[in-house]
């Protein structure tokens, strides 16, 4: 589904990404882990190229997004997105937030998009905040809009950057349960976290990335019952240890 | 101290408020327009708008208000051939002044909205454009608003320069009750208390207003 091919990206002097290469199958939830600084979060923005790769090709679908002459809008409809800081828009109602993508970018009608994101809310258990505004949420209910907002565009791969990352600790469970939901019905995404249980839970992949490289990759039981990289054994030592 | 002569003279301070509050309407308006423009230019990625938006703004910013007075009023005439009324040049003058200022209040306001938001605009599939229009500029709005009734308010204050080009604007309008009077003093207190009146109502209603976007937060 997204073919990643000697990704590279420089911030000036700074090297970020030092060659990717890899490829998210449909239905496959890919789980980053990497200590700060890896390149994780780059990674996972050059995807919908909020980041532009410096070098190298990504191609989703069969069409390659870094080719300058593609417009990113098309396939950026469907590529949901999550941010660490959830990023709703504050001068808006939950409910506009959620239609206000498919009215403008899809045309779909007022009524039509307010019926999809009625069922998107009562999904994630927040049916009685359509009236709300962003202020007035939990970071932990912030962050399931955030969910369905992206949701509403129906989209073939989600991306998380780092979803509970800026969440008291309290309400991590509740972001993560819905992220499993969504998994659980064969929704295709990748997702930079530093929660490793959830890595174990619901990867299908794990991708451990540490100085702007992949480092090794596995399944889940492989990467955290016996790493081989001696960075990895490093990496999820002082991890795991801190969750004990 | 002696005001008695305003009873006299009133309809010479009335002509000069009409005629300041004309001049500080086109400013405002014409400053508005011109300001959002340059500050589009000044936020694009094409270059050379970036350039000559800047090279404009630091020009009209680095020198005094006055000098470009003059160099409308004396160089418009030149350049296009034409006369103008004395209002237009200071009109133009004044404007094309408060519209740099304009542009860098905008500027600011749109700098001034967190990152994220386009960012998740865009993640959604919208276009620059429309990101720009729902999500940034409703928000910069608020910012700029408060930034941008102070500057009017500049403007209603500086445009009392256009006096020296003989503009009958509320200054020039003491000056000749001062002259006609032999009173230095007292036609300056009048002017001041008509510019205070017409500022103070002005800044008391943009705060009315800013009250209101604040209250539908």
């Amino acid at each position: 589904m997204i073919k990643i091919k000697n990704l590279h990206k420089k911030f000036g002097d700074l090297h970020v990404l030092k060659g990717i290469d890899d490829e998210v199958r449909q239905g496959e939830v890919v789980v980053v882990i990497g200590p700060s600084g890896s390149g994780k979060s780059t990674f996972l923005r050059c995807l919908n190229l909020l980041e532009q790769p410096t070098e190298g090709e990504i191609v989703f679908n069969g069409v390659s997004i870094t080719d300058p002459r593609n417009n990113i809008n098309k396939q950026r409809e469907k590529m949901g997105m999550v941010f660490q800081q959830f990023n709703l828009f504050p001068h808006m109602s939950v409910m506009d937030n959620i239609i206000l993508a498919p009215m403008e970018v899809k045309g779909m009608k007022k009524e039509e998009a307010k019926d999809t994101a009625y069922k998107l809310l009562k999904r994630i258990g927040l049916a009685d905040k359509e009236k709300a505004y962003p202020n007035q949420l939990s970071g932990g209910q912030k962050q399931r809009i955030a969910i369905a907002r992206a949701l509403a565009m129906s989209p073939q791969v989600m991306l998380f950057d780092e979803p509970t990352s800026s969440l008291d600790p309290e309400m991590v469970g509740e972001v993560l349960d819905v992220i499993k939901e969504l998994a659980s019905e064969g929704m295709t995404m990748v997702v930079v976290t530093h929660e490793m249980g959830f890595a174990r839970q619901v990867a299908s992949r794990v991708l451990f990335m540490d100085d702007g490289l992949i480092v090794e990759q596995n399944t889940p039981q492989a990467i955290f019952n016996e790493p081989k990289h001696p960075r990895t054994k490093d990496f999820l030592g002082k991890v795991l240890r801190s969750f004990e | 101290m002696d005001f008695s002569f305003i009873f006299r003279y009133q309809s010479l301070y009335l002509i000069g408020i009409r005629n300041t509050l004309l001049l500080a309407l086109a400013a405002v308006i014409f400053g508005s327009i011109i300001g959002v423009f340059l500050a589009l230019m000044r936020l694009s990625s094409i270059k050379p708008l970036k350039f000559a938006a800047a090279s404009y703004i630091e020009f009209v910013r680095g020198t005094p208000l006055l000098v470009q007075l003059f160099i409308i009023f004396y160089g418009l005439p030149v350049v296009t051939g034409m006369r103008f009324p004395d209002i237009v040049a200071g009109a133009m003058a004044l404007s094309l002044n408060s519209a740099a200022y304009v542009a860098e209040i905008i500027r600011a306001g749109i700098q001034s909205v967190d990152k994220g938001q386009m960012e998740a605009a865009r993640s959604l599939g919208m276009p620059h454009g429309m990101s720009m229009k729902h999500i940034i500029i409703p928000q910069a709005f608020k910012n700029i608003l408060p930034a941008l009734g102070n500057e009017f308010i500049v403007i209603i204050k500086e445009s009392a320069i256009v006096s020296v080009i003989g503009i009958y604007d509320i200054m020039r309008s003491a000056n000749i009750v001062r002259g006609i009077t032999y009173r230095p003093f007292e036609p300056l207190i009048v002017a001041a208390i008509i510019y205070f009146i017409i500022t103070f109502s002005l800044s008391n209603l943009m705060g009315v207003v800013e009250r209101r976007m604040r209250a539908s937060d």
